[in-house]
């Protein structure tokens, strides 16, 4: 029983790890809390969909929901963060606009899906259940947690294995320098937008078959659990929003599987509160991980 | 190799630069001295682009390039090495040398890793440090090595010897020394007039945004206005 409920909090930590991921690249590299990454994250999910019921195979849904988010999350930072950041007021501002660019996704999706809870037509993932050691493991289990896996893999690995992560660290470090090295920040945001809202797209994807259900407003809890998430693991830092998922993800599962359901959320965030009185910045948050003033 | 000519420039409300020309050919070594708030460093941030000119010109072999922004500036091969040492902490100092490459773009490195740590030894030794553990030094060091990678043909420095000890401005100067020995073209800015005068073939003194003087850098050094102001008693 405990090894079936780590192994399903295995699987709900690789969602928010995807989900987070991109939400803590964007703060690392601009200290911007990028609100609108709930509804990019819904995005991928209604993207995917709407290629499945309009007879598409899963695979392309896949691949053009992390297109589609990509690309929604470029479009945010071009217009809502972009024109800011030349003002030198993006940091509040960067919040307040991009709650209004999720307002405005979450409204589109609305429209177009009537208000309706939409659901993937049966065996869109061939259901099949995998007995082994006692344990129940469902095919979509192993692929979200397979998929989590390589996702996150490849993404440390351009970020810290290649040239391209070195200039998106070089950025983060020290945008002022960085571009006396010749790199264009701007470029670099963009391509980090990308990879961002490519991330949540794919969560979103997961979330969607997961649970059978994509909702306009399906982005929001993510986005507060999120939130706690990169807080827990020291904003901006990558391997701590890795670790914080993890945390989260085990946490949430086990509570739901041995105390009342309803305690679940007062446990997550009575943890947060009480790891932030040890480490107010994070469990890997530097000593000014939480300022948003500064570097530069 | 470099012409500045006529240049005007203001920020946050202030005159910074008033009609600045100034030339730097190639090989030579050029330094640019002048009281604190003189304009020193806002006309080497004007020619790598981090700040908008209002009126002048400013040609690099020939090209325009007032205007340009800064990573195309950098892409023609004038590198700046900023002032406060501006390494990137969180990362190796490998990982430092690596990204000056950036700046090269199309052209062909002139300084290799190799290269770079044959002119500063202890970056080979500390090549898998956080750059942001280093002394003060090491990450002079550092950032000069940084530009290096990205072969540049016009090396700016802002204020090289700011903050660091006796012994260790001696090792970076004698670094720098080096690479004008190689065939470097620098353009130095230091307040310390003394040090800027004894490391360079020529030099401009600028004061309240404006070229006073300008001569070679030996004559300037028994200038009798240069000494009373900028050699005085140090």
């Amino acid at each position: 029983m405990l090894a079936q409920q780590l192994l399903n909090g295995l699987v709900v930590s690789g969602v928010y790890a995807l989900f987070s991921l991109g939400f803590t690249l964007v703060f690392g590299i601009q200290r911007i809390l990028n609100l609108a990454h709930g509804a990019i994250f819904m995005t991928g999910a209604m993207v995917a969909y709407y290629t499945v019921s309009a007879g598409g195979p899963l695979w392309l849904g896949f691949v053009l929901a992390i297109l589609a988010s990509g690309i929604l999350s470029v479009i945010v930072e071009l217009v809502c963060f972009r024109r800011l950041r030349k003002t030198g007021d993006e940091e509040f501002g960067g919040i307040i606009s991009s709650i209004g660019a999720g307002l405005v996704i979450t409204t589109i999706a609305q429209q177009v899906s009537s208000t309706q809870i939409l659901r993937f037509p049966f065996e869109t993932f061939p259901v099949v259940i995998y007995r082994f050691w006692g344990l129940r493991v469902s095919m979509l289990q192993l692929f979200m947690a397979g998929a989590a896996i390589v996702l996150v893999l490849v993404l440390g690995y351009f970020i810290y294995r290649t040239s391209f992560g070195r200039r998106v660290r070089a950025v983060t470090d020290n945008e002022h320098a960085s571009m006396l090295m010749g790199i264009n920040p701007n470029m670099i945001y963009a391509q980090t937008y990308f990879v961002a809202g490519a991330l949540a797209g794919a969560a979103g994807v997961l979330v969607g078959l997961a649970f059978n259900s994509i909702s306009f407003v399906m982005g929001e809890p993510y986005l507060m659990f999120a939130f706690a998430i990169i807080i827990l693991g020291g904003l901006g830092s990558i391997p701590g929003a890795l670790l914080a998922s993890l945390v989260f993800g085990m946490v949430q599962t086990l509570t739901i599987a041995y105390l009342p359901s309803g305690l679940t959320d007062t446990i997550i965030f009575a943890a947060l509160f009480l790891i932030l009185l040890v480490r107010p910045n994070g469990i890997l948050g530097k000593d000014d991980a939480g300022s948003l003033r500064g570097r530069r | 190799m470099l012409e500045v000519r006529d240049l005007r420039v203001h920020y946050s409300g202030i005159q910074a630069l008033r009609g600045v020309s100034l030339d730097v050919r190639k090989g030579e070594t050029v330094a640019l001295i002048g009281p604190n708030g003189a304009g020193k460093s806002s006309l080497l941030n004007t020619i790598s682009g981090l700040v908008a000119k209002d009126t002048g010109a400013i040609t690099f072999e020939g090209q325009r390039i007032d205007g340009l922004a800064p990573w195309s500036v950098t892409k023609a091969g004038i590198l700046q090495v900023p002032e406060g040492r501006q390494v990137f902490a969180e990362m190796t100092v490998l990982e430092n040398l690596q990204v000056g490459e950036t700046a090269l773009a199309e052209r062909a490195p002139t300084y290799g890793l190799e290269d770079v740590y044959k002119v500063f030894p202890i970056l080979r030794e500390r090549r898998d440090q956080r750059a942001g553990s280093l002394s003060g030094g090491q990450q002079q060091m550092l950032v000069i090595g940084r530009a290096l990678m990205g072969g540049p043909r016009l090396l700016l420095l802002d204020e090289p010897s700011l903050g660091l000890a006796p012994v260790i401005i001696a090792q970076v100067f004698e670094a720098l020394a080096e690479l004008k020995a190689q065939g470097l073209t620098i353009l130095l800015v230091e307040q310390n007039a003394h040090l800027a005068l004894t490391s360079s073939d020529r030099a401009y003194v600028i004061e309240q945004g404006k070229i006073v003087k300008s001569d070679e850098s030996r004559s300037l050094a028994t200038d009798p206005e240069v000494t009373a102001l900028y050699l005085g008693q140090d």
